[in-house]
């Protein structure tokens, strides 16, 4: 027993302490994975707050963005225009999807909606694997013009690493958060989101079209997804396994809260750090691999002491 | 008198006209062969009874609900059925009987997204809050500082409005409402729920929007006191049907009324 609590909280710190160096370059992949949860995390919250629906196809939306820029540019498109062809494609989704899915289904319950993803999901897997094959493909990383080299300096007298996709994800990150926090905040049709988010109703009354916002909301989310793919494809491959990694918003949306724009990038950040470090310091006591379901683990605890999430609204019951 | 005044200075121009509105929910009849119209520039208040079909009257006019037969007609066009933002598009705007408000949004969050139609600047510009999207922004951030003023809710401005009691959420939703600059106004129950001085401060709200904007306004209201005291005409409907309609004193001294009020053995 005293052996393995040793192991758990007191080995990880001599370990720190010993290697400094390793413990900033883990901290640093978790922070570049973290960014890229809070990003497809940012993607389900944008959907929810709007229309209340959870968005089981955020995942394969961000495999199909990528897939379409990679396919565009086997086909011989230019990756320029590749790139503003996939931005066309993702609102075409979104109006699609708003014209054949959810028109038909105003004012079912969610529940019903969120089924309806689901079969999006699965139709979206069977349409891109017919038009663009199943195998994995290389993302276009220097093609788009990302930096694909890496950045070394010496940190604690040990050598640290930084790829400069990683690092070029980060800013590409911050600055679409910015951007939409600034879109929702202070625009007209920012604040026409939030009203539907509100109340259907009410926003109906001002003279806001529901459709409108519902196609805007799905695009934001495309290019949320279509980002996340390219930086993502970028540091492994371009597969269908993308969207399991997609899956990992689950634990960032428990934390973060299913609301809250800032809670989908704390809560990216926290389970991208804390699976890294875990995998790294804890994992070889378990004989490794626990990245894939640590976070799961840290949700469910979370859950005991915060159902509603870090920054999610707390639900006051009016007796 | 204000209200009187403006009586006699309205035109006797027809706003809105309802010809025989029939409106059914299954087997249940909410509304029956309905007709009354509402003149440009006064308040014409709609009571009756509980369950007589007042605010399905409302929805009917603002296109919430499409009644199975009748006609309205607004500023001289007939239209059968219509999506509430294309009312809102014609100059309809309205507040609801239980406050429907952007709970998380502030104050002045909730009235600007009352300019919704009027701001016109497309996707592109909000993309990145620039150009003309800013400027138009700030134009009619100027105009909600009026109403503001005017509704005299300068103190919770910055206020999210799920967090303002309910006299004050009742006054921002009459806010958003006027921020559309609407021909016709529809007020469903705007004092249900206060106390004395509040319905006071919203009697005088009305009566000034109807005095100083020329606003039209329809008023559903169960204080008997106000209604008297504020509207011009009053229909009265009582299970989906109109028993009567005509100024407030022929209307309180209408038999129909009075048995539908108090009830009588039939």
């Amino acid at each position: 027993m005293g052996e393995i609590l040793h192991g758990l909280f007191v080995n990880p710190f001599i370990e720190i302490a010993g290697a400094p160096d390793l413990f900033v370059q883990v901290l640093w992949e978790g922070f570049v994975s973290g960014t890229l949860y809070a990003l497809i995390a940012l993607g389900f919250v944008l959907i929810f707050k709007a229309s209340g629906v959870f968005n089981f196809a955020q995942g394969i939306m961000v495999v199909f963005g990528a897939l379409s820029l990679v396919g565009l540019f086997a086909a011989g498109v230019p990756a320029w225009l590749a790139l503003i062809l996939c931005i066309g494609i993702m609102f075409g989704l979104a109006w699609g999807v708003e014209r054949v899915v959810l028109r038909n289904l105003v004012n079912q319950e969610p529940i019903i909606l969120f089924m309806a993803t689901i079969g999006l999901n699965y139709f979206l897997i069977g349409f891109g694997e017919f038009i663009f094959g199943g195998e994995p493909k290389t993302m276009i990383t220097s093609e788009i013009g990302l930096p694909t080299g890496s950045f070394d300096f010496e940190v604690l007298g040990g050598l640290v690493s930084l790829q400069q996709i990683d690092v070029s994800a980060a800013v590409i990150a911050g600055l679409l958060v910015a951007g939409l926090a600034i879109f929702f905040n202070k625009t007209r049709i920012g604040r026409a989101l939030r009203a539907v988010a509100d109340d259907h109703q009410a926003a109906m009354s001002v003279g806001i079209t529901l459709q409108q916002i519902w196609v805007i909301v799905w695009f934001a989310a495309g290019i949320v997804a279509l980002t996340t793919g390219i930086m993502w494809g970028a540091r492994s491959d371009v597969s269908f396994a993308l969207s399991i990694v997609a899956l990992k918003a689950l634990p960032v949306l428990i934390l973060g809260g299913f609301t809250s724009v800032p809670g989908a990038i704390v809560g990216g950040l926290i389970i991208g750090i804390s699976e890294k470090l875990a995998e790294f310091y804890w994992g070889p006591l378990v004989g490794g691999s626990i990245e894939s379901w640590f976070p799961y683990f840290l949700a469910l605890i979370f859950l005991w002491f915060r159902p509603q999430g870090l920054f999610g609204e707390k639900i006051i019951e009016r007796v | 008198m204000s209200a009187v005044e403006t009586l006699v200075d309205a035109a006797d121009e027809t706003l809105l006209a309802v010809e025989g509105v029939t409106l059914s929910f299954g087997g249940v009849q909410a509304i029956k062969d309905v007709s009354f119209d509402i003149k440009k520039g006064e308040i014409r208040a709609i009571i009756g009874p509980n369950g007589a079909g007042k605010t399905s009257m409302l929805n009917v006019i603002n296109g919430f609900y499409h009644p199975q037969h009748g006609k309205i007609t607004f500023k001289g066009k007939t239209r059968e059925d219509m999506r509430p933002h294309v009312a809102a598009t014609q100059g309809i705007s309205r507040t609801f009987q239980n406050v429907a408000l952007f709970r998380g949004m502030s104050t002045l969050d909730n009235i600007m997204t009352g300019r919704t139609l009027k701001m016109t600047t497309g996707l592109f510009w909000h993309l990145f809050r620039y150009g003309p999207a800013e400027k138009e922004e700030l134009e009619h951030r100027e105009f909600v500082e009026r109403i503001i003023d005017f509704l005299e809710i300068q103190h919770i401005r910055k206020t999210p409005v799920g967090r303002l009691p309910y006299g004050l959420q009742k006054r921002v939703e009459l806010g958003r409402a006027l921020a559309a600059q609407p021909d016709l106004l529809l007020l469903d129950e705007p004092m249900a729920g206060m106390n004395l001085e509040e319905k006071e401060d919203m009697s005088r709200f009305v009566i000034d929007v109807n005095d100083q904007f020329g606003t039209t306004i329809a008023l559903i209201e169960h204080d008997m006191g106000v209604v008297m005291d504020l509207s011009n005409r009053v229909v009265v409907l009582d299970h989906g049907e109109k028993i009567a309609d005509g100024t407030p004193d022929e209307v309180k001294s209408n038999q129909d009324v009075i048995d539908a009020y108090l009830g009588v053995a039939h």
